[in-house]
């Protein structure tokens, strides 16, 4: 189905408005893309009248103009009606915010709502779920636009089964400074799906990468992912919950046994080429990284350059449970880096890999460091542990790394701790297409995301 | 589908599961190597498989009321002779649901498991992993959707964390990587094909040396069967 009118509408009706309840789902939907938004909104409720001074529609064959999405915020009882009065209208997909379907055992009002969408070629989104947020054409979010963490224009697409996850992870990319492309939620899914949707986001050219949130794949559709998956040119991250569910079926078999329902997804998904992150911190990391950087094949090598001993400990012991490899350096390389560093740091540095520069490193130590390793054939990464305190350090020592790391096809991950203070030399990274991480975890997930082939 | 693989499963669906000598038999008909056996379903006739199937033997009770034939002592190893069998066949038909025993030819081999089951999400999946009776113990297996292709299945055994015991570990000979993944290929075609009918299969152990790689025993669990069991 064609999904492009359902996220790049130019004219959007809003079914449902209150004439007397302001903070009705669909008066909050209307009120912040009313003139907000480029999609011109329009909005309908049987009795008509006005609505803070704007015509309020009987219904969507009284709208003016030809409208590409309506946005459904109505009874659940009413809904099939309503898309049918869209599809007379010639309107080109739906969103229903609506809950009472399938989710309170009203799996027949689904079912009729998936008919509607088929025999007219008609996409619909939910219905129960929070809508979708596709700047700068509309925000179907049924959240008032003040209270809204918006993100910053950026290249990660969002798939949500949770409208309260999505929000959530939209707030955690937000403070990541990673910015989205759009977000979508699915809800119950009744038509429109991942799988759909990686279709549709394939083709988005302001996508680079696609986070899905998701409980589990409808029937069959698991395999239809992995199918779409294997054309896929963009890398696609996957938050899984709901991993123990049925895992205390009684089951006759060995295998069945063996091979639990999340087992298999988890294989199936690592096989397919998408990425499942373990937590919600590393699926943060994963979509940072990827949408600044091109991730490459299956490699390995990392050479972690630190300022303090105890961060690159913790750096090799999350690389090594990440399956990346520390790389041994070779004494002679080792000699020739020592003699390169400055004065005070050449006796005390340790050259081996985590490489400790030491507290007394300075701005142009790192530089050096950074440079060095990402010239050596051996090293694919470099994981950059910069401690911003540090006095040697000075506010532009991201915009001089970058000038090592621009020539170069592999990637330099920093951790930096984000506080205030420390802004302006992230700034200078991020500024510079180079990630950094809140964590040192979350410096070794961006890099693991980068290097899964 | 074929004749006498419908037989077999309709004769066992009131069961909810094919014991082990039909399911040698289904299989067989898919052109699976499975070990040589003979059901026996009285004493005299043990002995005539006895003399068939070749001593040393391994017999197995065959009840519909046992899946799990080790659990309650039903599977015994290295049963040399006549007088052997005799004891082992009358404290079998004491168990539950007693139709008889299986007679199987003693294979050695690095115990496999490769199965299949039907997945909500990803329709037929096929598992490869270490077999034998600890296989729920390691837990170590590989998963591929149903029909596997060739290097599907080469690949499937490569990602077996204990793969080295495969090939050849500590001067035991490597197993036939080939044999067992063409095993694989058809097994998982089968299981493709009885899709709509079966639940889960299991293939354990499958036998595997350097010559070969041979089903020892095999169990298909119909649909529904789980729910009452």
């Amino acid at each position: 189905m064609e999904l492009r009118k359902i996220f790049e509408p130019k004219t959007v009706a809003v079914v449902g408005v209150s004439l007397s309840n302001p903070f009705h789902p669909a008066n909050v939907i209307y009120n912040k893309n009313h003139l907000r938004y480029e999609a011109e909104a329009f909005c309908v409720n049987p009795k008509g009248g006005t609505m803070y001074g704007q015509k309020v529609y009987r219904n969507i064959g009284e709208i003016p103009s030809q409208v590409d999405l309506a946005v459904l915020a109505i009874r659940a009882d009413l809904v099939p009606q309503t898309i049918r009065e869209c599809t007379e209208a010639g309107v080109s997909g739906a969103i229903v915010i609506s809950g009472g379907f399938a989710e309170t055992g009203r799996i027949d009002l689904e079912n009729e709502l998936r008919t509607l969408s088929v025999e007219n070629d008609f996409p619909i989104i939910g219905p129960n779920c929070l809508g979708i947020y596709s700047p700068p054409y509309l925000d179907a979010f049924f959240l008032p636009h003040e209270r809204m963490v918006v993100p910053e224009p950026g290249s990660v697409a969002l798939i949500s089964q949770s409208g309260g996850i999505l929000v959530d992870l939209i707030i955690k990319l937000t403070q990541e400074d990673a910015g989205v492309s759009k977000a979508v939620s699915i809800g119950n899914k009744a038509v429109i799906d991942e799988v759909d949707l990686l279709g549709y986001f394939q083709e988005d050219p302001h996508t680079r990468v696609i986070g899905i949130y998701i409980e589990g794949f409808k029937k069959g559709r698991g395999r239809n992912f992995v199918e779409m998956m294997r054309n896929f040119t963009k890398p696609v991250i996957i938050l899984k919950s709901g991993k123990t569910l049925g895992g205390n079926r009684a089951v006759s078999s060995h295998t069945a046994s063996v091979a639990g329902d999340y087992t298999v997804f988890s294989e199936l998904v690592k096989q397919s080429g998408a990425i499942e992150a373990s937590s919600e911190t590393a699926f943060v990391s994963y979509c940072e990284a990827l949408s600044c950087c091109e991730k490459y094949g299956k490699r390995k090598n990392v050479c972690i350059i630190t300022g303090s001993g105890g961060h690159g400990a913790m750096a090799s012991d999350i690389c090594y449970e990440r399956g990346l490899n520390l790389v041994e350096v070779p004494e002679s390389d080792k000699k020739e880096l020592r003699l390169r560093l400055s004065n005070s740091i050449q006796s005390i540095a340790s050259l081996n890999n985590p490489v400790d520069l030491t507290g007394s490193a300075v701005d142009e130590d790192f530089y050096v460091a950074v440079e060095f390793f990402l010239n050596r054939d051996y090293v694919d990464s470099v994981i950059l542990l910069l401690l911003p305190y540090l006095p040697g350090i000075s506010s532009d020592v991201g915009a001089r790394l970058a000038v090592a790391f621009r020539e170069l096809e592999k990637h330099v991950i920093t951790y930096i701790p984000h506080v205030e203070k420390y802004g302006i030399i992230i700034e200078g990274f991020e500024s510079n297409r180079m990630p950094v991480a809140h964590s040192v975890e979350g410096a070794v997930y961006m890099t693991a995301a980068l290097m899964k082939g | 589908m074929d004749e006498r693989i419908r037989a077999i499963l309709n004769a066992s669906r009131m069961n909810g599961w094919v014991m082990e000598p039909q399911a040698k038999e289904l299989l067989r008909t898919y052109g699976l190597p499975t070990t040589r056996f003979f059901w026996a379903k009285s004493l005299e006739a043990s002995f005539q498989g006895a003399k068939e199937v070749g001593y040393p033997l391994v017999v197995k009770v065959v009840s519909p009321d046992i899946l799990h034939k080790s659990d309650v002592g039903g599977v015994v190893m290295g049963v040399e002779d006549g007088r052997e069998l005799e004891v082992v066949y009358q404290r079998m038909s004491r168990l539950n649901g007693f139709q008889g025993v299986l007679l199987d030819q003693m294979v050695q081999g690095i115990e496999m498991i490769v199965g299949s089951k039907e997945d909500p999400q990803f329709g037929t999946v096929v598992v490869v992993g270490i077999g034998g009776t600890s296989v729920e113990v390691y837990k170590d297996i590989s998963i591929r959707m149903a029909p596997l292709s060739f290097p599907d299945a080469m690949d499937a055994i490569g990602s077996i964390k204990g793969r080295r015991l495969l090939e050849g570990y500590r001067g035991r000979e490597p197993v036939n990587i080939e044999k067992l993944s063409e095993l694989i290929v058809s097994f998982s075609q089968l299981a493709f094909d009885l899709r709509d009918e079966v639940e889960s299969i299991d293939l354990n152990p499958v036998l595997c040396d350097r010559e070969k790689a041979v089903i020892a025993d095999a169990r298909f669990v119909l649909k529904n069967m789980d729910k009452t069991v």
